[in-house]
């Protein structure tokens, strides 16, 4: 393509005498030849740029049919109409056919901008960083917002605790083997009798010193026993505990919480079971198996924790009337959740802080 | 607990089919949790039998040992030869090499031929040895698993043993038997023996049981026993530490006879290594019955036996040749030489029956739970005797164990009992527990038919008695055995235990109207889920730490005091106390990032600290069962250290890996100063940022934020290059650390709106030239107070030095926008504005504009 040279001595004023490349407004031939000329040569840009030198060159002030309008104010009147006859449609051709060429030249040169900006896109770079929630903590809330979904209320507590708290207010006698059970840490002095929990059930303790009865509260959080790191144990891990306390509580009442739990959290063919054991703080006391439906190698009994109706003495130590209130209560591992839920083999995973653990769950369970 | 299962089956119809598996399933409905199973079987299998050496013949070897070439008879002569397969000799003499020497000819032994399986996979076959062709093997009972003895083959005629040739060995040994093994949960004390597991298979099963107490019969007493005086001066909560003491004497025993072997193949799956004839008959009646007993060499003892508490300063040579220093609390079995045992624990050398004994005396005693508890913590002794008493043993079974004992000594040790017993002590009152009728029902939430009640209670041992009229109920006097049993609650436990938990319905309580999460909870998930979203990873770390790491992180402050709370029993010495701060957990776990390949980290971790103040905890704790008066629990309540929550996070190598078409940025002081205004952005919070000095941060490169009332939030910035270097991390590392209860506390319940002014904005560009030490948020600051309420915003955009100013001084240049609420400012309103701002940026600061 290349640039149209400009008609020698169009520089000079339109009102000279037409130069020879001007066509005759009264020869149909001549401007039919130009026009000719013209379409020629728009057919022929190639791109924008050619087409632009084809409007000045057959368009512009100086193209050889703008000469030759201007030309018909110098013709006798009679002539005026057959020359304005000649040469109005011919320059409306030469316009149309611009017009028709620049969108079809546009739309090239669109579409080839478009064909050249393309991208990789599986090349596009990870700009943003890939944070993520530890599935323990995104677990507990999943378990809290069912329980706060059934009316309940979350309650929390410290972790370093008053024995009191921790053993004798929930009837642990100070004496009994069962206090032994809890492989509990010490703090020095013994004599200061602090203890890190071996529960979450002091959190219960206190929500019943502290609350307005009925209670029905969740107590999420965590607790320490005095064992070594491997596959199944952690010393510190964290659990869940619920504790409801009104008029006319049944153990029925709690095999229905349960159930109505663990349908939330593992499909509606979850199931409970209850098997009788011991708690100091509770009696009856039973261990809780769920019904896992989507347990790895198929559905199966699974153990997950204890529960019972809350010992009177428990109530006493809290200054609620046993004759007046039962309760119930359960407590369950959010690990050990983790490791059946979500197929989790290895406890030390949990708490090694590999951020492959917790990145590869993102934010959800 | 190991329940061998022919032992079971002599109290409990077990179907003779069934195995370990099957019984444990069964005992697991009643509340007993299954632990393992034990079966020699697994491991050892025959043929296996009985052979009599016919001849041996003594062959030297050139490596200095003698051989020996037997022919051992393993068929009876001239019976049917029954055994067949490769190696076996259709001659019913089988050709052995053995190289112990301890038999001769003649001896009955144990024969594994060809086609046995030892413990530990070894397959017996007829192999070529020394020159001849083995075919088999005579056993010793380390080889088949029964004991440790491996000086020499087992010669049958040592256990008092003369079976016929081609007996099957593992019958005679009691190798076909097996064991449940059971968790017993600490009130069920009863389940450590036979006669209590037996009871709760027949609980399970709904069949017969037979109560191996009551097989015993003790004949009527006739005179005085040795003599025994309880004096306990000190019992423990009122409650004597001995009341019952019996003794029986039996004399011309031969303790050197062998255990029989069904005696000691039932001690051995129960779990108890066979020691002597002695021993472990008083073993075999405790595991029976559930009543762990003492034997004294009667000739050892002096005079009347004590049983009192220690005096300070005593000492006891025990059992296991330890000389132990006794305390005031221990109680102690004493004669005139002192201490000879501490009660229910372990009993002393000086009295011990030994092979040479003759005469022993007999102890079948009751001892209080606790006290038996604490000496055995204080001197760490765990037994089986000191498990039971903890865990509570009948008291009325005390002589029926001793008359047990009796017999079997008679029976195996030889000997004649004395008529005279002795029995002192005073049972218990029986404990009767008052059960209303309606009361299971309201405690369990299904209907009870008194059939149900009275039957599940009978069928326990407990006296039942109704009682009509008003109170409408059950007079409950509780089983010996079942000294668990005090409330109704207990009686209800057992009530539905026995029908099965599965009988309970379910309900679905409505709780009454809930209030949601705390706003506290609110706010903490809002901006951990922040925090994740903004690309930190969330990790867990443990809350314990060594010294130094409190030290150096648990204050800001470096050579301050900084109390911590001090494990009595850590994990670990090195990581003893709990943490002051949460950032040596995460440098631990960036440690292992670090060392698993990930350098690029970008951790937090929410938890809680523990900061000690002037008291820690409390002196006593209050008895259980009573609510505490106020000022108790309020002590109890100050006792407890703060352990304000804490999110912490440390950031290490790059934010994002380097990669294709993204040039690695990496992490910097600038990121963990940035994360915490996030934070405060995120929660609501004005904060206020300073430079800040922090002994585990740079000195030059520390954020410290506070609120506006000057309260502490924290610290963010890079890690000091000391720290960096003592903990090996990465150079540059940063970190921050927030207290999110102050940061929480100190978000507005409500925020209120601000109005949107669509005027449009003026923005003045400042550039003020002030000393290098000026820091740029102070001046932003001057900036803003100064700029008047026509302000909406100010930010630093760019710092400069160099060319045009002076040394020691340097430019910043910010950004002022202004806008009004109510009209289009002039240029002269925005220039008088700016320039109010920054008088007094001068005024503060000496900047000047340039």
């Amino acid at each position: 393509m290349s640039e149209t040279p400009e008609h020698p001595g169009s520089g000079a004023s339109g009102s000279d005498a037409p130069d020879a490349g001007v066509p005759d407004p009264l020869d149909p031939a001549s401007v039919a030849a130009a026009v000719d000329a013209a379409l020629a040569d728009i057919a022929a840009a190639a791109d924008l740029d050619g087409l632009k030198a084809a409007r000045i060159a057959h368009s512009g002030e100086k193209s050889p049919l703008s000469l030759a309008n201007r030309g018909i104010g110098s013709l006798p009147k009679e002539q005026k109409s057959a020359a304005g006859k000649n040469i109005g449609p011919a320059r409306g051709r030469i316009n149309q056919a611009l017009a028709a060429r620049t969108t079809e030249l546009e739309a090239e040169r669109d579409a080839r901008i478009l064909v050249e900006e393309a991208v990789d896109v599986t090349a596009a770079p990870r700009r943003r960083r890939t944070g993520a929630c530890h599935p323990l903590s995104t677990l507990q809330e999943r378990v809290s917002d069912v329980f706060v979904g059934m009316g309940w209320e979350i309650a929390e507590g410290p972790e370093l605790e008053s024995e009191w708290f921790n053993f004798d207010a929930l009837n642990f006698k100070p004496d009994h083997p069962a206090r032994e059970m809890q492989d509990t840490f010490f703090v020095e002095p013994p004599e200061a009798h602090l203890v890190l929990r071996t529960h979450t059930s002091p959190v219960q303790v206190r929500s019943m010193l502290e609350r307005e009865l009925p209670i029905y509260v969740l107590c999420p959080g965590k607790v320490f026993r005095t064992d070594e790191l491997d596959a199944t144990h952690t010393p510190v891990f964290h659990q869940f505990e619920g504790l409801a306390i009104d008029k006319g509580l049944t153990m029925a009442d709690l095999v229905g919480t349960l159930e109505h739990f663990t349908q939330q959290l593992f499909g509606d063919d979850a199931k409970v079971r209850l098997r009788p054991n011991y708690f100091p703080f509770t009696e009856p006391s039973a261990e809780l198996d769920i019904w896992h439906p989507g347990a790895k190698g198929g559905p199966r009994w699974i153990e997950w924790g204890g529960c019972g109706m809350v010992n009177p003495n428990v109530l006493r130590a809290t200054g609620i009337d046993p004759e007046v209130y039962s309760g119930f209560a359960f407590g369950m591992g959010i690990e050990r959740a983790l490791m059946f839920r979500n197929e989790v083999g290895d406890m030390r995973d949990m708490i090694e802080g590999d951020v492959r653990f917790s990145e590869h769950f993102g934010m959800e369970i | 607990m190991r329940v061998p299962l022919s032992w079971l089956r002599e109290y409990a119809a077990v179907p003779a089919d069934a195995t370990a598996e099957d019984v444990m399933a069964e005992l697991v409905k009643v509340g007993l949790e299954e632990e393992d199973v034990h079966r020699p079987t697994d491991d050892l299998s025959g043929p296996i039998v009985v052979g009599q050496v016919l001849s041996l013949v003594k062959e030297p070897q050139s490596n200095g040992k003698t051989i020996n070439w037997c022919s051992v008879r393993v068929v009876p002569e001239g019976s049917d030869h029954t055994l067949t397969g490769d190696g076996i000799d259709p001659s019913g003499v089988q050709g052995i090499v053995c190289g112990a020497h301890n038999f001769v000819e003649g001896d009955k032994v144990v024969v594994t031929l060809p086609g046995a399986v030892l413990p530990g996979d070894f397959r017996i076959g007829p192999r070529t040895t020394y020159g001849h062709v083995s075919a088999g093997m005579i056993a010793s009972v380390r080889e088949l698993g029964i004991g440790e003895d491996h000086d020499g083959i087992l010669v049958l005629s040592t256990l008092g043993l003369d079976p016929e040739v081609g007996t099957d060995a593992m019958e005679l040994l009691g190798l076909y038997d097996e064991a449940a093994e059971i968790n017993v949960t600490p009130d069920r004390g009863y389940c450590f023996s036979l006669r209590g597991v037996a009871r709760e298979y027949a609980h399970a099963t709904g069949t017969a049981f037979t109560d191996p107490a009551a097989a015993v019969v003790v004949p009527p007493a006739r005179g005085e026993g040795y003599p025994v005086r309880l004096d306990d001066g000190a019992p423990v909560y009122g409650v004597p530490g001995c009341d019952r003491f019996v003794a029986r004497t039996v004399r011309g025993v031969d303790p050197t006879r062998p255990t029989p072997p069904w005696m000691s193949a039932r001690l051995r799956l129960a779990g108890i290594r066979s020691i002597s004839l002695v021993v472990d008959i008083s073993n075999y009646v405790m595991l029976e019955l559930g009543q762990p007993l003492h034997f004294y060499d009667l000739d050892r003892l002096s005079g009347e036996i004590v049983v009192r508490r220690a005096a300070e300063g005593e000492t006891l040579r025990t059992l296991d040749d330890r000389v132990r220093t006794l305390d005031a609390g221990d109680l102690l079995i004493t004669d005139a030489s002192g201490p000879i045992g501490i009660a229910g624990v372990m009993g002393g050398a000086s009295t011990e029956v030994t092979d040479g004994t003759r005469n022993v005396l007999i102890e079948s005693a009751h001892f209080d739970d606790v006290s038996i508890g604490r000496s055995r913590r204080r001197h760490k002794l765990p037994s089986e005797a000191s498990k039971r008493f903890e865990r509570g043993v009948d008291w009325h079974v005390a002589d029926i164990a001793a008359q047990r004992a009796v017999d079997l000594l008679l029976e195996l040790s030889g000997g004649t009992v004395d008529d005279a017993v002795t029995d002192v002590g005073r049972a218990p009152e029986p404990r009767v527990i008052e059960l209303a009728a309606d009361f299971p029902e309201r405690l369990i939430g299904r209907e009870f038919s008194d059939e149900q009640i009275t039957g599940t209670l009978t069928d326990l041992g407990a006296t039942v008695e109704r009682v009509d009229g008003a109170e409408r109920g059950y007079r409950v006097t509780a089983p010996s055995w079942r000294s668990d049993l005090a409330t109704r609650e207990d009686l209800t436990e057992e009530i539905i235990r026995l029908l099965g938990y599965d009988t309970i319905p379910s309900s679905l309580p409505v709780a009454p109207p809930g209030r949601g999460l705390t706003r506290v909870q609110q706010q903490r998930r809002r901006l951990l889920n922040a925090l994740a979203a903004a690309g930190l990873t969330e990790v867990l770390s443990y809350p314990f730490v060594g010294a130094r790491a409190n030290t150096v992180f648990g204050s800001p402050e470096e050579g301050a005091a900084v109390p911590s709370v001090k494990l009595a029993n850590p994990l670990s010495a090195e990581l003893g106390f709990l943490r002051r701060s949460v950032l040596p957990g995460l440098v631990e776990l960036a440690k292992r990032n670090q060392s698993r390949g990930f350098r690029d980290l970008a951790l937090f971790e929410a938890g809680a600290v523990f900061l000690p103040g002037d008291t820690l905890g409390t002196g006593s704790i209050p008895p259980l069962g009573i609510k505490p008066d106020d000022a108790v629990l309020d002590a109890l309540y100050a006792g407890i250290p703060d352990q304000p929550q804490m999110v912490a996070g440390l950031f290490t190598g790059h934010e994002v890996a380097p990669s294709a078409g993204v040039p690695p940025r990496a992490w910097d002081w600038a990121d963990a100063v940035d994360i915490v205004q996030f934070m405060a952005q995120v929660t609501g919070v004005d904060v206020v940022v300073r430079q800040g000095s922090h002994q585990a941060f740079h000195p030059g490169r520390t954020a410290e934020f506070s609120l506006r009332s000057g309260e502490l939030l924290g610290f963010a910035g890079e890690l000091h290059p000391k720290v960096i270097a003592a903990e090996d991390l990465p150079a540059r590392t940063v970190a921050f650390e927030v207290d999110t209860d102050v940061l929480f506390d100190a978000a507005a319940d409500v925020i209120v709106a601000r109005p949107l002014s669509t005027y449009p904005a003026a923005t003045q560009d400042v550039a003020l030239v002030v000393d290098s030490a000026v820091v740029a948020g102070d001046v932003l600051e001057a900036l803003r107070e100064g700029a008047g309420e026509l302000l909406e915003e100010v930010s630093l955009f760019d710092v400069y030095t160099g060319q045009g100013i002076e040394e020691g001084r340097k430019s910043l240049a910010f950004a002022l926008r202004f806008r009004a609420p109510d009209r289009t400012l002039t240029a002269d309103e925005a220039s008088a504005a700016r320039d109010t701002a920054v008088a007094v940026a001068a005024a503060r600061f000496g900047a000047v504009q340039r």
